[in-house]
């Protein structure tokens, strides 16, 4: 295999990677926010679909949810205008896929010589990046590729040739364009102290130790540029307390009025994406990314065996605690209450027999939700089973010295890291949406031009009088290339 | 000048309101209780949502809940209603419909040939229940969803009515009838008839 065809093959991968990754996440959040929103304001929330009575807390209702988005009818009224109408969900969703490729999800992965030139064809140890583009103005791609992302609602709402899309397609613009400068603010800020916009040099930064990570640099820069991109982020990315371009109230839909099926899928999807993207990037410049606090990289190499009797006790830990739980729940409280009380029902609505009949109780069955347990049960012996048996196999793989071994467990715990920290930024996006009311708009306005630009501003200057100063910060860049 | 209400004067925000973030947090720590509540209260088992999980689980009625109507029997089946109208009459939505007829084996000689009432049309004022000399109608089914896939199936007619309530006895009521301490607020259990 020639070098090249090496490259292109691990981009390729990298690529689909990381695509999978955001895609992944997106359905999962589409259920925290359905399941959080319902917590958040005591209801059950999904807990219906079940495939053979397991409803898995309800995230089955995902897919009926994709199953009906995909079935309905595409309409395309007849006063849009259709090439740029069609084009602005695909500019949303690639947008918001594309921003990804710069942020590093791991540490360098150091596939050994011996395996390397056997397999692999190379001469020498090979070294992965686990980024899909290591470009070394890689904050600025970012910063491009999220002030992009107002093409695609700009688009939607002007072409869809409405008034209530056009006025969401402007609030959008008007917003976007005024957090953008409050984000730029932070971030530069955030590169001055850095003393770089490449984002795997940051995240070598801040490797190095937890008082390192973008929040706890020079003191107060970090925490403010944090809050400031943060807010901005919430802006940029149309989520509650900024989302007046979908403002239901005034707006029907706002700019994605006149999209339906798929095409308000990519919508749909491209919102949560960027949360994805949002958070990552946030995880990446403010919280050491896919560092472990106070475990980094090195440490994790060095002590191999310790990480691998944590991995086993936490996952023993985790599986007993769940175990536990649903072996606890043999009843299904809710079906226990289905049994005690049943009101009085109208004979005729329920059909017995033939194929109505026979559709109804299929659908209707719910006497399957009380072997729930049982299977979660299995699932979760099975799954703990499979654990001890990765971790016994390990522990003896590990003793006999491979160091490929040593470097999948250390890939796999950090970039488990990551997504803890994506997913924490992810819930936060859900949590502050079902607390926050929605800002009026020139309470917007006066957020992001008066208060949030003059503090981004005196933060900058803040940064300049620490790069003065702080003599200690000079040596580390020095340290780094 | 003293009636006149004064406007509404807007509350200066403090210090630390005014910021925003501190509030922000003060929210989201009381949505963040909720989840925990709920979440601990799904893993223990027990409901600790507001809601009642509707078609299984069902909110009691009061006693004198006006549900649809049934028509009641004589012991030997027959119907106890005797076509006099009174009901039709009495009903502000004209929406019963009588068809008399005449049964020669029966002392009682006018029944029902035909009783319709347009559920689509009724305003549930229970007017026909008042009208009735001989407690033939009731509205005490307690049942709330009247509905149907169309127009006609919206009409009840005689025998549907009276077999609304054959074999099925609204259990919920039953249950908390027997355990009261489970009873929600302002349900009356046991009533006793206003008219003897």
């Amino acid at each position: 295999m020639s070098e090249t065809m090496l490259t292109v093959i691990l981009a390729l991968v990298k690529c689909v990677f990381s695509l999978a990754f955001v895609m992944q996440i997106v359905p999962l959040l589409i259920w925290a926010e359905r399941k959080g929103a319902a917590y958040i304001q005591d209801r059950p929330g999904p807990n219906r679909a079940h495939i053979l009575g397991v409803r898995a807390g309800g995230l089955i209702h995902t897919l009926p949810d994709v199953f009906k988005l995909i079935t309905k009818e595409d309409v395309v009224p007849s006063h849009v205008f259709r090439p740029l109408w069609a084009l602005a969900p695909i500019i949303s969703m690639s947008v918001a896929l594309v921003t990804f490729s710069v942020v590093p999800w791991g540490d360098q992965i150091l596939i050994p010589a011996e395996i390397a030139e056997k397999y692999l064809g190379t001469t020498g140890p090979l070294a992965v990046n686990l980024q899909v583009a290591d470009i070394d103005g890689g904050l600025l791609y970012v910063l491009a590729m999220t002030s992009l992302g107002v093409y695609g609602i700009m688009l939607a709402g002007w072409s869809s040739n409405n008034k209530f899309s056009l006025i969401g397609g402007l609030r959008s613009a008007a917003q976007m364009v005024s957090y953008e400068l409050a984000m730029g603010m932070g971030v530069v800020a955030m590169f001055m102290t850095y003393g770089t916009t490449r984002l795997d040099t940051i995240m070598q930064i801040q490797s190095e130790s937890i008082l390192n990570w973008g929040v706890l640099l020079s003191p107060p820069v970090g925490l403010v540029a944090f809050i400031l991109f943060w807010v901005s982020a919430f802006a940029e990315c149309n989520r509650n307390p900024f989302d007046l371009p979908e403002g239901e109230a005034e707006l029907v839909a706002g700019y994605h009025t006149e999209y339906s099926s798929l095409r308000f899928a990519l919508f749909f999807m491209a919102e949560y994406a960027n949360m994805v993207v949002a958070s990552s990037v946030t995880a990446t410049l403010f919280f050491g990314g896919y560092n472990i606090p106070f475990v980094n990289g090195a440490m994790l190499r060095e002590h191999i065996d310790l990480v691998l009797i944590a991995i086993g006790v936490g996952g023993g830990v985790f599986f007993l605690f769940a175990a536990s739980i649903a072996f606890g729940r043999r009843k299904d409280p809710f079906y226990a209450a289905m049994e005690a009380f049943k009101g009085p029902r109208p004979n005729k609505l329920a059909p017995v027999g033939g194929l109505n009949g026979l559709l109804y109780r299929a659908l209707h069955d719910d006497t399957l939700r009380q072997h729930e347990w049982k299977i979660f049960t299995a699932i979760w012996a099975g799954a703990a089973a499979a654990h001890f048996g990765l971790i016994g196999l390990g522990a003896m793989n590990i003793a006999s010295g491979m160091p490929l071994l040593t470097e999948i467990i250390v890939f796999v715990t950090q970039l488990n890291a990551f997504v803890v920290k994506v997913l924490f930024g992810c819930w936060m996006f859900i949590w502050v949406r079902w607390t926050l009311p929605r800002f009026r708009y020139d309470q917007l306005m006066d957020l992001g031009w008066k208060y949030m630009l003059p503090i981004g501003l005196v933060n900058i200057l803040l940064a300049a009088v620490w790069l003065l100063i702080d003599a200690n910060t000079m040596r580390l860049y020095a340290a780094i290339p | 000048m003293s009636d006149v209400t004064p406007a509404i004067k807007k509350r200066k925000l403090n210090t630390s309101e005014s910021i925003y973030l501190v509030e922000v947090l003060k929210g989201m720590a009381i949505t963040m209780g909720h989840v925990i509540k709920n979440i601990i209260g799904e893993l223990k088992g027990q409901s600790t949502f507001d809601t009642m999980e509707y078609p299984e689980v069902r909110k009691p009625v009061n006693d004198r809940f006006k549900g649809a109507h049934r028509l009641t029997t004589r012991p030997d089946g027959k119907y106890k209603c005797v076509a006099c109208m009174c009901c039709s009459t009495a009903c502000p939505a004209k929406c019963i419909s009588i068809v008399a007829g005449e049964d020669a084996d029966d002392p009682i000689e006018k029944f029902p040939v035909r009783f319709d009432i347009d559920m689509l049309r009724c305003i549930y004022c229970g007017f026909c229940v008042e009208a009735c000399p001989k407690d033939a109608i009731r509205m005490d089914t307690r049942i709330y969803e009247i509905n149907a896939f169309s127009r006609q199936d919206m009409i009840h007619t005689r025998d549907y009515m009276r077999d609304l309530m054959a074999g099925d006895k609204p259990e919920a009521e039953q249950w908390y009838r027997e355990n009261p301490q489970h009873s929600p607020e302002g349900f009356l259990g046991e009533v006793p008839p206003v008219i003897p």
